[in-house]
């Protein structure tokens, strides 16, 4: 019983201790240096990631409340690196942040509640999960301290979220009411599409849109992205996004099967939504963190035409995209990063011209974005093939055109921002020729060549999908 | 052959370019990479003639598969036939013209060469595919290139051409995606039973009459886009007009054809019933591109427009010969294909070595260049003269025979559209005359013309060798005609089969 604990759960027993670390370091009498504090996470989220592929094995602890198996293990795999990715950038940022130990425990904390969110077994264990995973990072929006934008931001996010928690709540408790149980496995043979059931349904699905920021539960969104700091925003864009779709998936394909039917249209209305609202208001913005924010609503919908396939290849075709686009997304929010800790400047305007004095992070950027577009070679076009070839199983072609049509809107303003970069020039100032740490390139070339290599490579998705299923 | 060769040898070609320092190194990379490609495109061609002559009568030859993405059932999957090499070739000659006439690009060189060469992997990529998704992929790989070249190196009001081009060749290639997935979900034999992908596999299959009428459109129109259908033709002026020489080449020279191969190649091939079906709508907006491409070129008064909009013209008789169906009138298309590929690029590159000499393109300011530039005026009125339909050049011979070929069908309205293309090679006639006439005769309009040098030993070249294939074609058409007949003759089958089941 014990080894299987150590075994079986041994990711989130990695991330505990190190917050405990953290803890320790805290309130130890010794000053550490950001440097080494930085290197510490990053050695042992390394350790946690290499970790994660050995041993695989499937199996349940406390009754049910937690289980795992090969895909679990594979999805917080991608969590992890994702979250390794994301603090390799912050290196400028971290650098002269004076609360490096408290941005890194909040940090794990949330990722350690998607952990435990993405291996729940049982409702009530689900919902612990999504509140140590979103209260921690209302916090975080908030930690650039001297900026009210940033404040702004943490106000709306926690209300938001807390809203978002009560309808998943009532959902909830409305399942538990008409079926007397909060345990996954047990759940489908009760559930028979009554009035109350589809009721809760709704609220669940209300509850998730929220945290993926489907349209029309996206209004925070912006915002947040615009006021966080960067390192934040991608986090939010990119590890609580996907976690969130994770668990959608899983619970949509396992525990709300017998209602198919009901959600399938559900989600039809709203991918169509939020693709066309994500993609119209993108074409509007100038600030780069807000228009990669209505990207990233965007991208929302076609995860969504995905999901409705209902099929095995709708889940791994979900969960190959997340990968995907946390490679893409964190290619661009990567050279956002840089330039806003070294530059301050975040519009798009100031890009102008970004080509000629940097080379090496215009490209990254051009790249990214291509993938986000769904251009080829980049593994963001293999990603949205397969989301759609997913969708299109149902025989629903309408949706495919509209999918389709979207991706043209938004091939427009990526080009516009590439454009920006490569063709316009600046007679104010140009953003100076920035020097590149080690870690943020380390980080920017592993999204590079993940970009690259996990389309062409075949290998990445037929795993997924032999790990899936639905 | 190992077809994949002809991926590889780009992909090399582009990340030496990448190692490389200085113009000097860069264009003698992009050259030498080229170069073999031409050489490969010879050795193929070679290759292939000795495998028919042998009497292997296979649909496709050199044939290699791998399993890419067995969950989907999608593979790389390549093999070629006549109508694939005949446009292997013309890709290598575009390419390799292309760089020459670039020879001395100087701002962000290496990123140009790289472009370049990375579009031409696009378009061999293209051209070998029996996958449906392996297609697509390739497709779109040429989009984001041309964009940046038009972007960057482009004239004029660059960046609107560039985002035009670039978003409507994206919803041309959505389209085809919607008739591709299409397509895929009614490939099962059996209820449940996989889906494919792969062409040779779904030309066997009798796909739903149903399912053909509802995506032979969103295939058509989509391939249509890239080959300047009729009311999607809007890109082509814009577009070929702002590129850069070397772009423009590969724009009319190839790129558009991509369009018409996979018109040819998927959606007839695969969709007989549908294209006998759409055939009256397909010929209505040929013709109505002919005669109006011909019409709006002779109000044009800058060089680049008039070949663009001729361009918009000649990609109609291609349309034309594919919806007439019938064995004559696709051969004919295939060699509009060929012979527009060849003509027009060697117009553009003619057209852009007056222009990086004069600096203006247009028709009123030019003038008696012919004894100023004898070489490159030549060119210039040779390709003219190719354009207007010369007996002895290859355009005669590709317009001849999509007119011969549509002259078999005995309806009226075949026949109506068929007169009326045929006359619009009086307008065709006009305009070049008129451009080519004002541009190399007469008086020097500007005296500082006469300090202008002839054509240096590059673009000689660069002109040579696209003439070169231009005469092979006029004076021994036999040639390409049996080098694409079988092919022809296979997709001919498919569309008969369809006629007798009814």
């Amino acid at each position: 019983m014990m080894e299987q604990f150590f075994l079986l759960a041994r990711q989130e027993l990695v991330l505990t201790l190190v917050i405990f670390i953290l803890l320790i370091i805290k309130v130890g009498s010794a000053e550490w240096s950001n440097k080494a504090i930085f290197n510490l996470v990053n050695l042992l989220l390394l350790i946690n990631f290499v970790s994660g592929f050995l041993f695989v094995q499937d199996g349940m602890l406390f009754n049910e409340m937690f289980h795992t198996n090969r895909l679990i293990f594979t999805e917080k795999n991608i969590l992890n690196l994702g979250t390794l990715i994301i603090s390799l950038q912050a290196y400028d940022w971290i650098q002269q942040h004076k609360h490096v130990i408290e941005f890194y425990l909040l940090l794990l904390s949330t990722l350690l509640g998607m952990f435990f969110m993405i291996s729940a077994g049982n409702l009530l264990m689900f919902y612990l999960g999504l509140e140590l995973a979103s209260i921690p990072l209302a916090a975080m929006a908030n930690f650039d301290l001297e900026k009210r934008q940033s404040s702004e931001g943490a106000m709306k996010f926690i209300i938001s979220s807390a809203f978002s928690s009560g309808l998943l709540l009532f959902g909830i408790s409305m399942l538990y009411g008409t079926t007397g149980t909060l345990i996954f496995s047990e759940l489908p043979q009760y559930l028979t599409g009554s009035d109350l059931q589809l009721f809760a349904l709704v609220l669940l699905i209300a509850g998730f849109a929220f945290k993926i920021s489907v349209v029309p539960f996206h209004l925070w969104t912006a915002d947040v992205y615009e006021g966080s700091p960067v390192a934040v925003t991608a986090y939010l864009s990119v590890i609580s996004k996907g976690a969130a779709v994770f668990v959608f998936v899983s619970v949509l394909y396992t525990v709300l099967k017998p209602l198919a039917e009901s959600w399938y249209h559900i989600l039809f209305i709203l991918s169509v939504l939020t693709m066309l609202v994500g993609n119209l208001f993108a074409l509007r913005q100038k600030n780069i963190k807000r228009l990669l924010a209505f990207s990233s609503i965007a991208q929302a919908g076609f995860i969504l035409v995905g999901i409705s396939g209902g099929s095995k290849a709708g889940m791994a075709s979900v969960i190959y995209f997340i990968l995907v686009y946390i490679f893409s997304n964190l290619g661009a929010f990567g050279v956002v990063a840089i330039v806003s800790a070294l530059s301050g400047k975040e519009n798009l305007d100031d890009y102008k011209g970004f080509y000629k004095t940097n080379p090496f992070l215009a490209w990254v950027m051009a790249v990214s974005l291509f993938s986000l577009a769904g251009v080829p070679p980049a593994a963001g076009f293999f990603g949205k093939f397969f989301l759609l070839i997913a969708g299109a199983g149902k025989g629903n072609y309408l949706l495919i055109v509209v999918a389709a049509l979207n991706m043209i809107i938004s091939l427009y303003y990526y080009l516009k921002l590439v454009k920006i970069m490569f063709i316009d020039r600046n007679e104010h100032e140009p953003i100076a020729t920035l020097p590149v740490n080690i870690y943020p390139k380390i980080a920017l070339l592993i999204c590079m060549a993940g970009i690259i290599l996990s389309g062409l490579i075949s290998g990445v998705y037929e795993y997924i999908y032999a790990v899936s299923f639905g | 052959m190992n077809l994949s060769l002809l991926l590889l040898l780009p992909v090399i070609t582009c990340l030496a370019i990448v190692c490389c320092k200085g113009l000097k190194q860069v264009r003698a990379v992009a050259f030498t990479g080229a170069g073999i490609q031409l050489l490969l495109a010879f050795v193929l061609l070679v290759l292939f003639w000795q495998e028919r002559s042998s009497g292997n009568a296979a649909p496709m030859l050199f044939k290699s598969g791998y399993v890419w993405f067995a969950s989907f059932n999608i593979n790389y999957h390549v093999g070629v036939d006549g109508i694939s090499v005949a446009m292997i070739l013309l890709t290598a000659f575009v390419v390799l013209a292309g760089v020459l006439v670039s020879w001395n690009t100087e701002t962000m060189f290496k990123e140009f060469f790289f472009l370049l060469i990375f579009l031409s992997a696009g378009a061999y990529g293209f051209f070998i595919s029996l996958d449906l998704f392996m297609l697509f992929f390739f497709l779109e790989l040429a989009v984001i290139p041309k964009f940046l070249l038009i972007g960057i190196w482009g004239s004029g009001n660059k960046e609107y051409s560039a985002m035009k081009l670039a978003l409507m060749l994206m919803a041309g290639s959505a389209l085809v995606f919607t008739g591709l997935v299409g397509l895929y979900f009614n490939t099962a034999v059996t209820k449940g039973g996989a889906h494919t992908f792969d062409l040779l596999q779904i030309a066997q299959m009798q796909i739903p009459v149903q399912a053909q009428m509802l995506f032979f459109p969103f295939l058509f129109v989509g391939f249509g886009i890239f080959t300047a259908l009729f009311p999607f033709h809007t890109w082509v002026p814009d577009g070929h007009s702002s590129a850069p020489t070397a772009a423009s080449m590969f724009l009319a020279g190839i790129s558009m054809k991509l369009g018409g191969y996979g018109c040819l190649r998927v959606a007839t091939y695969l969709m007989p019933d549908a294209a006998h079906t759409y055939a009256p709508y397909i010929i209505l907006l040929a013709t109505i591109a002919i005669i109006y491409g011909a019409f709006v070129t002779m109000m044009q008064k800058d060089l680049k427009y008039i070949n663009a909009y001729s361009s918009v013209s000649h990609c109609g008789f291609v349309l034309l010969g594919i919806g007439m169906l019938t064995k004559t009138s696709i051969t004919g298309a295939v060699m509009q294909m060929v012979s527009h590929g060849l003509m027009t690029a060697l117009f553009f590159a003619a057209i852009g070595m007056l222009y990086s000499r004069t600096h203006t393109r247009m028709v009123d300011k030019l003038g008696g260049l012919l004894k100023i530039m004898p070489f490159i005026s030549t060119v210039f009125v040779l390709a003219g003269l190719c354009s207007l339909g010369l007996p002895g050049l290859s355009g005669f011979v590709a317009e001849m025979t999509v007119f011969m070929g549509s002259w078999q069908n005995p309806q009226m309205l075949y026949r109506l559209a068929t007169i009326l293309a045929c006359a619009s090679i009086v307008v065709t006639a006009v305009y070049i005359l008129r451009a080519v006439g004002k541009t190399v005769m007469g008086p020097v309009t500007d005296s500082h013309y006469n300090s202008l040098s002839d054509g240096s030993w590059n673009e000689r070249l660069a002109a040579i060798l696209l003439f070169a294939g231009i005469i092979a074609i006029g004076i021994a058409p036999f040639w390409l005609n049996k080098l694409i007949t079988p092919g022809v003759e296979i997709i001919m089958q498919q569309a008969g089969k369809a006629v007798t089941l009814k």
